[in-house]
């Protein structure tokens, strides 16, 4: 990254999000602030229902606000044209899908290549770079495979590979251990953490998984909408010692 | 559609989708649910093989003289049927098949398509489909009908009919008949999946994602 770095990557501001329900107004999210440093994991906790998703949602630009505002890069995303929010959506975030949403009839390798193809990348750069990042997330030698023929921790490997593709600076990722048994989901976490430390992108990640807590920079937790508390490592660590104290 | 323009630090911002590979996948989408595109396309290719017959015959009986203003009426009014028949048709599994891949189509929107591209997806998928079920259905059709006319009226069917039938001076006999038809056939099925397809892209992602089909 160049000078001009800013420090949050991500800042929303009085986020607020309704939901009218057979004549009733829900409000899934209420006036949420929140800022996501550049280069940090984060994850986003909270019981169903809580607003998770919706903020997910938000910050990714699949939906909009009725009031407030996101910024990515400090550029508001409700001035973004139809065409420069697909441009947001394909270069600078990867999206990570509890159900991993992969093109059913794609090859994990197409699958991969696909945001790449979009981005107007040759389409031979677009298959070395497939490969390279399928060998990342350790699936180089089913390439080949659809999703259907994948387990559930194999496609969403895919799908962070997919993520990653146009190199974004955001991963935003809604339960992505939530279809996983725990092993696997313990290796997705791992795997993503990896990608945070190595490539320095930002992980967001709406969760109730507890096991994210422990590679987590700082734990937003929400609840009815709302920010309940911000937690930051240090508190963290303490309270994953007290959990491992624990009998497993 | 490479529309492109650069932001500050000079890289150039472009979304597109090539059409060799719009094409690609069309096409992969139809080989992998071929069950669903038999459907659609015999739905073409029924509304079609009627149409390319009634015009056959048309033709064959406006040659021997036998083709009355009463015959010729209560044609043109089978052939719009079918073809409506046809085309709601059409329109109804188009909009089975975008309902079924509302999912994907968000997921696509994620990764960046623009609206445009998942309309083109559908139209070049339909229209695929159209042309081959109307190619089938205009040659079963015209093929059937000729052969009853055959039967009917022996060799003459044929060459009196091609002195009816003038194109430009060229004297043809079933041929206009057929290309009509698929003409029409592929035409009929792009109409039939514009309404569908625009309104699945014009979905906001988060909306298309929530669908569980």
């Amino acid at each position: 990254m160049s000078t001009g770095v800013k420090e949050y990557i991500v800042r929303t501001k009085d986020l607020t999000k309704e939901f009218v329900l057979g004549g009733t107004v829900l409000k899934a999210l209420n006036a949420v602030h929140l800022d996501i440093r550049r280069g940090e994991y984060i994850s986003i906790m909270g019981p169903s229902g809580s607003g998770k998703s919706t903020l997910f949602n938000m910050i990714g630009g699949l939906d909009k606000p009725t009031h407030g505002s996101v910024f990515i890069d400090e550029t508001d995303m409700a001035q973004l044209d139809a065409f420069e929010l697909a441009w947001l959506r394909c270069r600078k975030i990867g999206y990570i899908f509890q159900t991993f949403n992969l093109i059913p009839v794609m090859t994990a390798l197409e699958n991969v290549t696909l945001p790449m193809i979009f981005a107007g990348i040759p389409s031979d750069e677009a298959m070395t770079k497939g490969m390279k990042l399928l060998e990342k997330v350790g699936l180089a030698e089913r390439f080949h495979h659809k999703p259907t023929e994948l387990s559930g921790g194999q496609q969403q490997r895919v799908a962070i590979a997919r993520a990653l593709a146009n190199d974004p600076g955001i991963i935003l990722a809604d339960e992505p251990t939530g279809n996983l048994d725990l092993k696997t989901g313990k290796e997705i976490i791992t795997l993503l953490k990896q990608m945070n430390t190595e490539q320095g992108v930002t992980v967001i990640s709406a969760t109730h998984d507890l096991k994210m807590i422990d590679v987590s920079d700082r734990v937003v937790w929400i609840r009815d909408g709302k920010i309940e508390r911000i937690e930051e490592r240090s508190e963290i660590e303490v309270r994953v010692g007290e959990m491992e104290g624990e009998p497993a | 559609m490479p529309r492109a323009n650069t932001d500050k630090s000079g890289i150039q911002r472009q979304i597109m989708l090539p059409w060799r590979q719009s094409l690609r996948m069309s096409k992969q989408s139809i080989f992998v649910r071929l069950g669903r595109a038999i459907i659609t396309a015999s739905g073409i290719f029924l509304g079609i093989a009627f149409l390319a017959s009634v015009l056959t015959s048309s033709a064959v009986l406006r040659g021997q003289g036998e083709y009355t203003a009463d015959v010729q009426a209560r044609n043109a009014w089978l052939v719009v049927m079918s073809l409506l028949v046809a085309t709601v048709g059409i329109v109804n599994s188009m909009l089975m098949s975008v309902t079924e891949r509302y999912k994907e189509i968000g997921t696509m929107k994620c990764l960046g398509a623009l609206d445009t591209f998942v309309v083109r997806l559908f139209l070049i998928e339909s229209c695929m489909l159209g042309l081959l079920g109307a190619t089938l259905g205009a040659v079963l059709g015209a093929g059937v009908m000729s052969l009853v006319l055959l039967a009917r009226f022996g060799g003459s069917a044929f060459t009196k009919a091609g002195a009816a039938l003038t194109l430009g001076g060229l004297q043809l006999s079933l041929l206009p008949a057929i290309i009509l038809a698929i003409v029409l056939g592929g035409l009929l099925s792009v109409l039939a999946a514009i309404y569908p397809a625009w309104r699945a892209a014009k979905m906001p992602p988060a909306a298309a994602l929530r669908s569980e089909i």
